[in-house]
């Protein structure tokens, strides 16, 4: 009698169990259509809806979309040269940050995965991680701070002559250098890490000075790490639009995407297309270099 | 393993193929702009629904204000502040708001699209004694209908540094004419919107008349154009632009700009951390000489206003006399009201602000939203596109 009223109690939750006996295509259909699900509406679909939208244009006064297929964002993206040389400035500005991230990284990295104490690694791993928990407003307000003209850099360098860069493209430089560095330091570190040091000893042993112990075996080894590290000091600073315009005069493709967002939203659409094809083009060379490879 | 591979990498792009032609189908089908204009207004004012959404300008929605509201209407307030009129304009575009403290470069927009129903006065008694130069404006009225309650006005100042910039400037001749500007090279701070090319427009209807600008907003190609050089010739020489006020004030307050165009809110916000900064005295009329842009702001109603009733007591409320007064003086502008002249805790706030003077508000241009038909039948101004496009191009 007792199991019997138990037996009819979880009947239902047995049921399901049965259900999904065996059945792996539903057992992970079920599992995964939240998060499949997710991406494909939320993220996927707003990205093919801004594709759509490019194609759109504007009453110039009521800014509602007029939704007739027209080119003439695409038009003016491409004959205006102011457009050439904000998207220009911008991708350099991100060539460059990762290359500086990449160079002050590396030596970081190496030391954390193969110097350090045990001790050392864990205060530099927290070293690295801390600047992540403040707000980024906070750091570019504070380099603002730093930066000015009476700030403290002018006060440090004009004993030696030198002078604070003030605000401009050697600022933005030197802010987004800072702000992604964690995220460089870290796919290195976690790649340099991998490689074991009986490879280092071996090359020695056979006679490799350290440099080329490094050149041909550190670094190759360690490529894709640095690689990866760069997509996202790379696109971080193709998509940001508040740092420029804290520390300078500069335009990125961000603060015109800004700026034209509540009038104009398909030119505004046809701009964030930019940045996309540079991420693509720039995910697909990082595959060939081996980016993705054990990641 | 590789066919395996190669399957996978299939099915997922036809996954977002196919997503891609069910995102095409719904914007071939997608319902073609309902902008109309012409709402209904109300007819009859009835009870309060019990709570009002509005969105305004930071200092225009205070407890100082709205707690009384509360009390003898019942309508629960809650306010969103929007940091710039597009975002006003995007934010009324969502239609959960009540109402909106519009400037008037957003007010014909607003209007155009459809976001905002007219206003029927005559359910709004104290709009009765509201200066008459502010009622039936181009920015607070069309065809003929009344759209919004005026709420104040002000004028865009210019604020320098006064240990740094003597002796003291009396045009924007210092930010425009490069021989003066030059001496400030890298210490000037303008407005980073488009709406600043009239600014720019104002100071060459004033020195290059034969340009003909009658308002720094109306402008053919000739006048956007010239504009548009002095504002790339002024770039040289500005130190930074600045949109938040925030960043205005930092700069001003570490000495990196010593002169620029600025809000009351930054000036008061400076002398309160005691920088010395300085703004056209009143014995100009706080106007350089060219005069100045400036803003009258009006309440709207939304098209989609869930609490009507609500919304029209909080337009007769924040241009009763004693509130308005208080608003005007919280944020350091006219009042809308005349007969809130009686009510300021300083007793001279209304000939200080030229709150009567109707001559004195000639000289100051409120900001308009740029339409291509400028009322001289040719449409061949510049309209808003135009201006942002030319902002981008100005900044490069």
């Amino acid at each position: 009698m007792a199991s019997e009223a138990v037996g009819e109690r979880r009947s239902a939750s047995h049921r399901l169990a049965d259900l999904f006996y065996g059945r792996r295509r539903l057992q992970a259909g079920t599992l995964l259509a939240g998060p499949v699900g997710w991406l494909v509406i939320g993220y996927l679909g707003s990205l093919a809806l801004l594709l759509i939208a490019a194609f759109w244009s504007v009453d110039p006064l009521s800014g509602a979309t007029v939704k007739s297929f027209t080119l003439e964002n695409f038009e003016s993206l491409v004959n205006e040269p102011v457009y050439r040389t904000i998207v220009w400035r911008t991708i350099r500005a991100a060539l460059l940050v990762t290359l500086t991230d990449a160079i002050i990284a590396f030596p970081i990295a190496f030391y954390m995965a193969k110097l350090a104490s045990r001790r050392g690694r864990a205060l530099l791993v927290v070293g690295i991680l801390l600047p992540l928990w403040s707000s980024y407003l906070v750091k570019v307000y504070a380099w603002r701070t730093l930066l000015s003209a009476n700030g403290a850099i002018h006060w440090a360098l004009s004993p030696i002559g030198l002078d604070t860069p003030g605000y401009g493209t050697t600022a933005v430089w030197l802010v987004f250098s800072y702000l992604w560095l964690p995220y460089m330091i870290l796919p290195i570190y976690a790649g340099l890490e991998r490689i074991p040091d009986s490879l280092i000893s071996a090359s020695e042993d056979l006679g490799a000075s350290p440099f080329t112990t490094f050149r041909r075996v550190i670094l190759p080894l360690s490529f894709p790490a640095v690689v990866a590290g760069s997509i996202f000091t790379f696109s971080l600073t193709l998509g940001d639009y508040i740092t420029p315009r804290l520390v300078s005069n500069d335009q990125f493709i961000g603060n015109v995407i800004f700026s034209n967002i509540a009038n104009n939203q398909p030119f505004a659409a046809a701009l964030a297309l930019v940045p996309i094809v540079v991420m693509i083009a720039y995910l697909m060379v990082a595959r060939k270099l081996g980016a993705f490879e054990h990641v | 393993m590789r066919t395996q591979h190669a399957n996978t990498a299939r099915t997922a792009w036809l996954i977002v193929g196919g997503l891609l032609a069910v995102m095409l189908l719904f914007a071939g089908c997608g319902s073609s702009s309902d902008s109309n204009g012409g709402g209904e207004e109300l007819k009859k004012l009835g009870q309060g629904e019990g709570s009002v959404d509005l969105i305004s300008w930071a200092g225009y929605v205070e407890p100082e204000w709205t707690k009384p509201f509360e009390q003898k209407t019942g309508c629960k307030v809650s306010d969103k502040e929007a940091g710039t009129s597009d975002e006003m304009v995007e934010l009324m575009k969502s239609g959960q708001y009540d109402g909106v403290s519009a400037s008037g470069n957003a007010t014909a927009r607003l209007v155009a699209a459809g976001l905002v129903d007219p206003v029927n006065v005559s359910l709004v008694p104290n709009y009765k004694t509201v200066f008459s130069d502010l009622k039936n404006q181009p920015y607070n009225t069309f065809d003929g209908v009344n759209y919004g309650i005026p709420h104040g006005r002000g004028a865009n100042l210019l604020m320098w540094n006064g240990n740094e910039v003597k002796p003291a400037p009396d045009s924007w001749n210092i930010m425009f004419d490069p021989k003066i500007a030059a001496k400030y090279k890298g210490k000037i701070s303008a407005y980073d919107e488009s709406s600043y090319i009239a600014d720019a427009a104002l100071y060459l209807k004033v020195h290059q008349p034969d340009l003909g600008i009658e308002s720094p907003y109306e402008l053919n190609e000739e006048q956007f154009n010239a504009a548009i050089e002095l504002l790339k010739e002024q770039r040289k020489y500005v130190g930074e632009y600045w949109s938040e006020a925030a960043k205005q004030i930092s700069a001003f307050a570490s000495g990196d700009v010593t002169v620029g165009t600025t809000w009351q809110y930054q000036y008061f916000a400076l002398k309160e951390e005691g920088v010395p900064v300085k703004a056209s005295p009143a014995s100009q009329g706080f106007l350089p000489k060219e005069g100045a842009t400036g803003w009258s702001d009006t309440w709207m109603i939304s098209s989609e206003a869930k609490h009507p009733n609500c919304m029209y007591e909080w337009m007769n409320w924040i241009i009763e006399p004693k509130v308005n007064a208080e608003v005007a003086e919280y944020f350091g502008e006219a009042p809308a009201q005349e007969k809130a002249c009686e009510h300021t805790a300083n007793p001279n706030f209304c000939s200080e602000y030229h709150a009567e003077e109707p001559a004195f508000w000639k000289r100051v241009y409120y900001w308009e939203t740029p339409v291509a038909d400028c009322g001289n039948g040719e449409e061949d101004c510049k309209d808003y596109n135009d201006w942002v496009k030319a902002w981008t191009s100005i900044k490069g």
